[in-house]
């Protein structure tokens, strides 16, 4: 019985790690994407989309099958329930992917605009997030999912500086307001990437500690 | 809700002859709490069960070192009556174990053995724990039948009306629905449910579903040793001994 919870458990375990990897190769080429400002690309990511969409659904089916039939508690029930929310997250920066690959197609169209803010570093920054977020679930990893969250803050101000500047382009080039909103969203869908990032920490930090730390309720230290 | 302290475990051992079976039990038990003993067959909970109403007495190569204090007396004290005792902690068994007698009188028993003798109180008494047992409505036509003929949960329902009836402020359960099917079972969880309201409940199981269900306190023993102790819902979310958990989760031995 047990043995077959624990084998339950490890397929899910394995279910999700896939699930994640793909949803970063989605975030990786939305941001080649926007570097080479590449409709084929972005097309293809649009169109792939259902696949995360299905792989979410199986492990979530997958997750309500272990509870109804097995009734963990404690570490398999902590894990199972971070599960149900990180499935729900990756799906959630699957879907900004395909934003900023819709922006992306609408700005392919006209001509290049380059305004002085570094998209390639924030989408850097935005990407190092996620793959240390995952990171720390494979190896259920209190410390480095606690890194994660001190990397947020740099991210918002990034998005704040992209606003600025972008309210400044705009009344240069007042013929291209429409394209610069789009570039302005850009930054907003990846700030909200690092948010479901941030997430995925905050449920490990759960699962390994046992302690809720959303909404600032932390103390940014790892348990001894 | 404050919950005052009814009996208090200091520093028990106990012995089978030369086999020790209980070692340096400390554990606080409170009025209006439902407290569960869990822990695989051979650590010791029933042991510690029937520590606290001196029902291993009835062995005898035991032998009892520590103290248990029932609102703050010693319950080993020579002074100590055993019967007043099993009076004040009653005791429900794994079988339902009803005397071949009708429903009414295996309520009414203990009520008789301890020299009562007004028949308009024994009745109010017998109706007042069928109720409290919720077994009332279901046995109210037929409360001079024989109490054999009701079904197995009925039956513990029964027994657990019995132990109610001489108003006892401890029960002790020891598996009380194991050998019950669901619907019975989850008919004694509820009732265990209620009666917390009027007594103190210590209840021994193997199903640790049911100890989360129904207990506000849990303690895991294991091989004569109180393990870990702790509000129910954190000792089943996160307990904080990774032997706790490997029983818990199943990933034991």
């Amino acid at each position: 019985m047990t043995i077959r919870l624990q084998k339950e458990l490890e397929k899910l375990k394995k279910g999700i790690l896939s699930l994640g990897a793909m949803v970063e190769e989605r975030v990786r080429m939305a941001i080649q994407a926007l570097e080479l400002r590449d409709a084929n690309l972005a097309e293809k990511i649009i169109k792939s989309d259902f696949k995360i969409d299905e792989f979410e659904i199986e492990v979530e089916e997958d997750c309500l099958k272990i509870l109804a039939l097995h009734q963990p508690v404690a570490v398999d029930l902590r894990f199972l329930i971070a599960v149900i929310k990180i499935n729900n997250d990756l799906e959630r920066i699957g879907d900004e992917a395909v934003n900023i690959a819709e922006r992306i197609q609408i700005i392919a169209k006209r001509e290049r605009l380059d305004i002085p803010f570094d998209y390639s570093l924030m989408a850097d920054k935005t990407a190092s997030m996620l793959k240390k977020s995952l990171d720390a679930l494979v190896n259920m990893d209190d410390v480095l999912a606690l890194d994660v969250l001190k990397l947020d803050d740099a991210i918002d101000d990034m998005k704040d500086q992209a606003y600025d500047v972008i309210k400044q382009a705009i009344r240069e080039h007042t013929n291209r307001v429409g394209y610069l909103i789009n570039l302005l969203l850009m930054c907003r869908h990846l700030e909200r990437i690092a948010d479901h990032a941030t997430n995925i920490a905050e449920e490990v930090v759960y699962m390994v500690q046992g302690e809720i730390i959303r909404h600032g309720n932390v103390e940014l230290e790892a348990k001894e | 809700m404050e919950h005052s302290l009814k009996i208090k475990i200091k520093n028990l051992d106990f012995y089978y002859g030369n086999f020790k079976a209980l070692h340096d039990i400390s554990l606080d038990i409170y009025t209006n709490q439902v407290t569960a003993f869990i822990g695989p067959s051979g650590c010791g909970k029933s042991t510690l069960l029937r520590c606290l109403n001196r029902m291993n007495d009835l062995i005898p190569i035991s032998r009892v070192e520590g103290q248990i204090l029932l609102d703050n007396q010693n319950i080993n004290a020579p002074s100590v009556d055993v019967v007043t005792l099993r009076r004040n902690v009653g005791m429900v068994f794994q079988k339902p174990n009803p005397f071949p007698k009708t429903i009414f009188e295996n309520v009414a028993y203990g009520l008789r053995v301890n020299g009562i003798k007004d028949k308009a109180y024994i009745a109010n008494q017998v109706e007042k724990s069928l109720h409290q047992a919720a077994i009332w409505d279901e046995v109210k036509d037929r409360i001079n039948d024989s109490a054999l003929g009701l079904s197995g949960g009925q039956q513990q329902r029964l027994c657990i009306a019995r132990a109610l009836a001489i108003e006892p402020e401890v029960v002790l359960m020891d598996e009380p629905a194991s050998a019950l099917d669901p619907i019975a079972t989850q008919k004694i969880e509820e009732l265990i449910h209620q009666l917390k309201k009027l007594y103190t409940i210590i209840i021994v199981t193997h199903n640790m579903q049911q100890a989360a269900r129904v207990s506000d306190i849990t303690a895991f023993f294991y091989l004569g040793k109180l393990i870990e102790k702790d509000d129910t819902e954190t000792l089943f979310t996160k307990p904080k001994l990774q032997q706790t958990e490997d029983y818990i989760t199943g990933r034991f031995g």
